[in-house]
């Protein structure tokens, strides 16, 4: 459901373009980069748009006929993902964040002076063709809001100064990068390769955020073990995937080792896109080798010889650092063939990027992408330890975990399994943002209490925390004693602090089913239907027409979900039930008590189109009815 | 003296009489359901207007129009138990196909540009008599309009599912669902 995306430049409706000569040397140039293979379509689709600024019809059926595929294949990969544009979308593309952060640190101000100053209107595009606004979901940058992505560059803690500022300078023909005056940000961000803006804010150091790591001691020490002493000792670590699923990773990599076939993958999981969420891209900037040597890690122990590092499109500012990286990793001989000098020991990396959808975070949508299609979850079994990419055995695992990986080889299982509680070893990396002085990315072991962690970003009057993000859960101060762990509250590293002032029905809980809504692939009804009609429900509710019956409908409909066929659906009506579990007066105050039922339906509100559109003047009965 | 029999109306709003069809479907059973019930306003009595209270009401069709609307909102004041019949009363079925095209380009299509008016119609005229029901902007179903109290899915929902309901209305005895009734895969 991506084209549905309410401000989508994604939608299948093509401008029109003369095709010419140049174009067809330039897309075939792009087809022949990716060795004329439609399985790197996602990678054709971005390189021709970053050629175009969108992707015009003619080019579809071009890259369709040179690819012997069917140009239906290509529009339903491109409508899928909210970055592909099929008409001009401006040549400053602006993707103003709309996540519940942004709206809480002023979004709209920014979003209403963006439309002032460009002049025109979100899903629009100036009459001079020069910026084009749009709306997109969380792009990880939650403790420096409100951010936009402009033609991929990322614009933090905007005001509506600043976008003055930088509406200005555009119009007046300045390049982006001179347009980003506020300077660089911390540490790699300021590398030639990124020169972003972007700050890393990161306020706790642990093990993995430690410094003086050193690039190649734990391959240096794989290569002395054997590929089943490295697994077993994963094992004991007890460690688990960091995304939020919390699967044992030692687990995986048996089960893909005993896996029998001639070719196996290793994906590393870097589309962080859960709300909230933004120490992958931390790592990203700042420990991008020791990710990648924890991929060859799991290379080794599992016998692949390729790794994909799949990273969202909103990281995009990244590639040249990540490849730049990747190419270094080689001349080390981190990477290529016989690493570290061990006969036969072959592992490289290439980076796939995503194009804007939160649900590829999910393992086997995620392949699904990287096979360049539509990003919709398979049915399992069989699971990609068994047939993944490619129908091949595939590891999938977050960014995290493969950093954590390299320091229980290099320190071993036993410290590891010292920090943390006993079913929930070693520390998590967290993102902290929302009402608090020092949103940012802090390093903790399990087992800090959520008032630890409040006391530690000096958030202080807190109304309810969002734990997990959209998809976790939603306590309140009762609740702040509970323990960060896979036992108790369990996260994937997103956390949000709601203070006093914030209308957590209004400016949470609806983002968060607009989130869903705008983020479902469409694939199970429960999915695409349930939560618009949560949202349905919630808004008669805010609008004080709810009866305590809707309460209930919306508790009873929320179970349908666990019908869904991925994580995504069965966790989009959490927001609903944890704030009704949790935050029960916050409804009982909103809605009508002692009566059980309310229409909620106006008559002449329903019937004003049609009458206009007839020329008719609407004619009510005393009931409110119409005119028989 | 004679027990009072349970008196039933029924409606068919933007629907196809198909669930009305289903009603008839009972076949002869309709001669014991004859003993237990009296019909008053029902497209099968063609009574028009209510003029007493109905212990069942039963309603086909969703509501496209200000007259489904009015007359769902005199079903529901004239009826102790009023009960959903098939998809289109239930969730809007097919007349809801076109909720999310806006209304005026369903008119225009429908007077205007389709295929069998196209050319036909030089003045442009846009059926717009008072006395002519006023189109809805989408189609609802029914329980978003007024409260129902039983829904019975379906389309169109089976003639055993029908009698099965209004025998355990009607005798206040429980209602066996077999799961065949309710699957529709």
């Amino acid at each position: 459901m991506k084209s549905t995306f309410p401000e989508s430049p994604g939608d299948l409706e093509f401008g029109e373009i003369a095709f010419q000569d140049t174009m067809i040397k330039s897309v075939s140039g792009i087809i022949e980069r990716y060795g004329r293979d439609p399985s790197r379509l996602m990678d054709i689709l971005i390189d021709t748009q970053a050629e175009f600024g969108y992707i015009p019809r003619p080019v579809v059926s071009f890259i369709a006929r040179d690819l012997t595929i069917s140009a239906v294949d290509i529009e339903q990969t491109l409508s899928f993902y909210h970055f592909f544009a099929t008409r001009p979308s401006g040549r400053y593309t602006v993707y103003l964040n709309d996540s519940v952060i942004a709206n809480m640190m002023g979004r709209e101000e920014v979003a209403r002076t963006f439309e002032r100053e460009a002049g025109c209107r979100f899903g629009d595009v100036s009459a001079d063709g020069l910026i084009g606004l749009f709306s997109t979901s969380c792009i990880g940058m939650s403790d420096q809001e409100p951010a936009a992505l402009i033609n991929g560059r990322v614009f933090t803690q905007l005001t509506p100064f600043r976008v003055k500022e930088i509406v200005r300078d555009l119009k007046s023909g300045k390049r982006l990068d001179e347009a980003m005056v506020e300077g660089l940000g911390d540490g790699a961000n300021a590398l030639p390769e990124i020169r972003s803006m972007v700050r890393n804010n990161i306020r706790k150091k642990g093990p993995i955020l430690a410094d003086g790591y050193r690039p190649g001691d734990a391959l240096k020490k794989v290569v002395k073990m054997r590929p089943e002493e490295v697994i077993a000792e994963v094992k004991l670590s007890n460690i688990r995937g960091r995304g939020g699923a919390g699967f044992p990773t030692g687990m995986k990599w048996e089960i893909c080792r005993n896996a029998r076939s001639e070719q196996k993958y290793i994906f590393c999981n870097a589309d962080e896109g859960e709300p909230g969420t933004f120490k992958d891209r931390v790592i990203l900037t700042e420990y991008p080798k020791m990710l990648m040597e924890g991929m060859a890690v799991a290379g080794y122990a599992v016998g692949a010889t390729q790794g994909i590092l799949y990273v969202r499109y909103e990281y995009m500012y990244l590639r040249e650092h990540l490849e730049k990286v990747i190419e270094g990793g080689r001349k080390k001989n981190y990477l290529g063939t016989n690493i570290c000098g061990k006969e036969g020991f072959e592992f490289d990396i290439r980076i796939q990027f995503g194009a804007g959808a939160y649900v590829c975070g999910e393992e086997s949508a995620l392949i699904e992408s990287a096979e360049g299609k539509r990003g919709e979850p398979r049915d399992r079994p069989p699971f990609p330890v068994e047939s993944g990419y490619h129908g091949r055995p595939t590891i999938v695992n977050n960014v995290e975990t493969l950093c954590s990986i390299v320091k229980i080889v290099n320190n071993g299982a036993t410290w590891y399994r010292s920090m943390g509680t006993k079913e929930s070893s070693g520390t998590k990396v967290l993102s902290i943002s929302g009402d608090c002085k020092y949103p940012g990315v802090y390093e903790i072991e399990w087992g800090f209490s959520v008032n630890d962690v409040l006391e530690m970003v000096g958030a202080a009057d807190v109304q309810a925390v969002q734990v997990g993000g959209p998809s976790g859960t939603l306590i309140g101060p009762n609740e702040f004693g509970r323990t960060l762990s896979y036992t108790d509250l369990s996260t994937g590293g997103s956390i949000i602090v709601f203070g006093r002032e914030r209308d957590l029905l209004k400016d949470v809980v609806l983002n968060f089913l607009d989130f869903f809504i705008a983020e479902s692939c469409g694939s199970c009804s429960t999915c695409r239907n349930v939560p618009v009609l949560l949202r349905q429900k919630l808004l008669k509710v805010l609008d004080a027409r709810g009866v305590p019956r809707d309460i209930d409908e919306m508790l009873d409909w929320s179970k349908v979900l666990k019908a869904s066929r991925c994580g995504l659906g069965l966790t989009a009506a959490n927001p609903v039930v944890s704030s009704i579990r949790n935050f029960r007066p916050l409804y009982d105050r909103k809605i009508q008590h002692g009566k059980d039922y309310d229409s909620s339906f106006d008559m002449l509100a329903a019937v004003r189109a049609s009458c206009d559109a007839v020329g008719r003047v609407p004619t009510l009965m005393a009931d409110g009815g119409g005119a028989a | 003296m004679e027990k009072k029999k349970t008196v039933v109306a029924t409606a068919s709003l933007a629907g196809c009489f198909g669930c009305h069809m289903s009603i008839l479907d009972i076949d002869e059973r309709i001669l014991s359901l004859i003993d237990l019930v009296e019909f008053h306003r029902s497209p099968i009595t063609d009574i028009k207007h209510f003029t007493e209270y109905c212990d069942i009401g039963i309603i086909e069709g969703s509501c496209c129009n200000s007259e489904n609307v009015q007359v769902l909102r005199e079903f529901r004041r004239h009826c102790r138990v009023l009960v959903s019949l098939g998809e289109c009363a239930i969730m809007g079925g097919v007349p809801a196909m076109r909720n999310g095209i806006p209304v005026r380009e369903c008119i225009e299509e429908a007077y205007l540009n389709g295929p069998s008016v196209k050319g036909h119609n030089p003045e442009m005229v846009l059926p717009n008599d008072p006395e002519l029901p006023m189109l809805l902007d989408r189609v609802y179903p029914c329980h978003e309009i007024v409260k129902v109290d039983h829904f019975l899915p379906g389309c169109p929902p089976r003639a055993d599912l029908i009698y099965d309901t209004l025998a355990a209305l009607i005798t206040g005895g429980e209602l066996h669902l077999p799961y065949e009734t309710v699957k529709y895969d």
